[in-house]
């Protein structure tokens, strides 16, 4: 058992936190404040490899591995939660797929470009009628013998607005249902019958996007298929399962960003004649909110190591994402309230992160069907 | 004809962190980290802007320092320079600028051939600004310190640079090979690509001691360094000092003059 950042894991950490600190956080609040997507970030994102960690060079990728990859998504939302986003569901979501599932051709066209960060990617699988129930799908890919025709929306895709490759899943078999029923494509966002709809106006990480995906008769070439026919439930199932560690480091990193502001708050406002930080009813808070923070972390990188190894991770990226989003949301709250007033306005960060940490016990599959498949593992289906 | 660049580069403890132990008056290191040093950074930089420019550039980063400064030539790499040098050795340690700049001249020496050396202009924790001179006399070369612009012609013998003083600045024709000492007006460091750090890992660091770059061990060393310090000390703070507003500039120039009549300074 090894529990000590490789020397490259240190690096990646010391890397992303100097490019958060300069290129983030000066615009965290702004952006949020805007609901400005950061594509200016994004390109300095890429120039540095950041949207490509755990892929192979030959690839497109920095050659790093998955909890470089967690580190990375950790560190980016310590300072800005939507940031944080918009590289775990590029990497996670879009480029993962297309390593994983994708023929070598679709490897070369696309995710070279994609995992350079040239390109930036998304995924579509959630629908009004369909999110963790994948089965419910009623988008449709008709095989027309020459291309695939697709009908149908999505809702509430990251990146949406600004993904130049999406990769999404249909339904191409309805009598087949969930299990080779479905299928999964990928899709250019200049492709005819293709249009993003509506912008959600958010709770919280407001600088990301998030939008409807309008689908009218869009053609799309037989050899963008992602995988074979009917194996679409597979590939939305295994991209999810290392989802979730993205969105658990982001929930980390939310977390992380809370305890440091909130301990320097504490160290400096003076109340009854001595610093907060020398209270021990609010140290007491500070340390529960580390422990739960460094419980987190170890789950989550646990879950990406066993990722790199190859083992069967799909239940310890769940734990990892369960427990992590529930410390965003415990450690968020509990900083609001450690700052007071100052807390609940927006001079402040923390008010910006307790917003950011809901969604992460939401997206990707929320802590209750996590709670499924932990249980599932445990008890059997 | 690649064109060869070695940056002297220096680790040194985060001054912003660091405290001094006000009993002993040294320097307390112990949890401070070590960084590669600001003006060594925009030194790399600069080298590494050449090489974007001219990929078949070969930047070379040295340094002396103790086995750890491995670390800092790492992250040199992850930036994206080709080669790494530690000069490291007991014989050298406690060395004052005159030691270091002997055994840097030795070690470049030993290197070969290049057509440019770029130093930072000073190391954060001992502000002399001699190494980078001295290394220029002990290699017999021309040197340009202050450096706040430079530009090659395409001949890659030509270079032009602009040099900050205090009251001004030059520009300065200079061929190579030469030594510029670099300042943080000069540019912005990048940062270590994660693509980078990956490849540092897979390089290997020349790592060598006082033997391989045969320097004279009566010329490197504690005992052979004719510097000596006395005292060191922190400075009484001074008072914070005074802001002095209006609303236009002619009100602020009379709240100056009320002021310093009331202070008897005029």
């Amino acid at each position: 058992m090894n529990f000590s950042e490789t020397k490259e894991q240190e690096f990646v950490r010391k890397m992303v936190r100097e490019f958060a600190i300069e290129e983030v956080r000066p615009i965290a609040a702004d952006i949020d404040k805007e609901h400005r997507f950061p594509t200016e970030t994004v390109e300095k994102m890429s120039k540095y490899g950041l949207l490509g960690v755990p892929f192979p060079k030959e690839l497109g990728g920095a050659g790093g591995d998955n909890v470089s990859y967690a580190i990375t998504v950790e560190e980016l939302s310590r300072e800005c939660a939507s940031t944080g986003v918009i590289c775990s569901a590029h990497t996670s979501l879009c480029v993962w797929p297309i390593w994983a599932w994708g023929t070598d051709e679709q490897k070369q066209k696309y995710m070279i470009p994609l995992a350079k960060g040239e390109k930036l990617g998304a995924f579509g699988l959630t629908e009004p009628n369909a999110g963790s129930d994948a089965g419910g799908q009623q988008t449709r890919a008709v095989d027309m013998g020459d291309h695939w025709l697709l009908n149908g929306t999505k809702v509430f895709i990251t990146n949406g607005g600004f993904a130049d490759v999406f990769v999404i899943v249909a339904m191409t078999d309805k009598s087949k249902g969930t299990r080779g029923g479905i299928s999964a494509f990928i899709i250019e966002k200049d492709f005819e019958g293709f249009a993003i709809g509506k912008t959600e106006d958010k709770m919280g990480i407001c600088a990301s996007s998030t939008t409807e995906l309008i689908f009218q008769n869009c053609k799309v070439p037989k050899e963008n298929l992602l995988g074979k026919v009917g194996e679409g439930f597979k590939v939305a199932m295994s991209t999810l399962d290392g989802g979730r560690i993205g969105i658990a480091s982001q929930a980390l990193g939310i977390a992380q960003g809370a305890l440091d502001v909130t301990v320097e708050y504490l160290k400096t406002r003076k109340q009854f004649g001595k610093k907060l930080s020398k209270m021990q009813a609010l140290q007491f808070d500070i340390a529960e909110m580390k422990t739960r923070i460094e419980a987190s972390r170890l789950l989550i990188y646990k879950a990406a190591d066993m990722k790199d190894k190859h083992l069967a991770y799909g239940p310890a990226s769940a734990m990892a994402k369960l427990f992590a989003a529930e410390t965003a949301m415990y450690v968020t709250t509990k900083a609001v309230q450690l700052h007071g007033g100052y807390g609940f306005i927006k001079d402040y960060p923390v008010e910006r992160m307790m917003r950011d940490a809901k969604i992460t016990e939401i997206y990707e599959g929320t802590s209750e069907v996590q709670k499924m498949v932990i249980a599932a593992s445990v008890i059997g289906k | 004809m690649a064109f060869k660049i070695i940056v002297c580069a220096k680790q040194v403890p985060d001054t912003s962190e660091v405290k001094i132990d006000p009993v002993k008056n040294t320097i307390m290191r112990e949890g401070v980290p070590s960084i590669l040093n600001h003006d060594d950074a925009n030194a790399l930089e600069e080298a590494l802007k050449m090489k974007d420019q001219y990929p078949d550039t070969t930047v070379t980063v040295i340094t002396m320092g103790p086995p750890q400064a491995k670390d800092m030539l790492l992250e040199c790499l992850a930036m994206g320079a080709d080669e790494g040098v530690l000069v490291s050795d007991r014989a050298v340690g406690g060395s004052d600028t005159w030691a270091t700049s002997n055994v840097l001249a030795a070690a470049i020496n030993k290197l070969g051939e290049f057509d440019l050396i770029f130093a930072g202009r000073q190391a954060i924790d001992g502000d002399t600004a001699q190494v980078g001179p001295q290394l220029a006399e002990k290699l017999d070369l021309p040197q340009v310190t202050y450096v706040a612009e430079f530009k090659i012609d395409p001949n890659m013998k030509d270079i032009t640079v602009k040099r900050v003083l205090e009251d001004g600045y030059e520009m300065i024709k200079i061929k190579t090979p030469c030594i510029l000492t670099a300042i943080n007006e000069l540019n912005v460091p990048r940062y270590m690509s994660i693509g980078g750090i990956y490849d540092a890992a897979n390089k290997e660091l020349k790592v060598w001691n006082a033997k391989d770059i045969a320097v004279d061990l009566n010329t490197v060393g504690l005992e052979a360094s004719p510097t000596n310090v006395f005292r060191s000390f922190t400075p009484v703070p001074k008072g914070k000092g005074m802001m002095i507003e209006g609303d236009t500039q002619k009100d602020i120039a009379q709240n100056l003059l009320i002021n310093l009549k009331a202070k008897h300074v005029i």
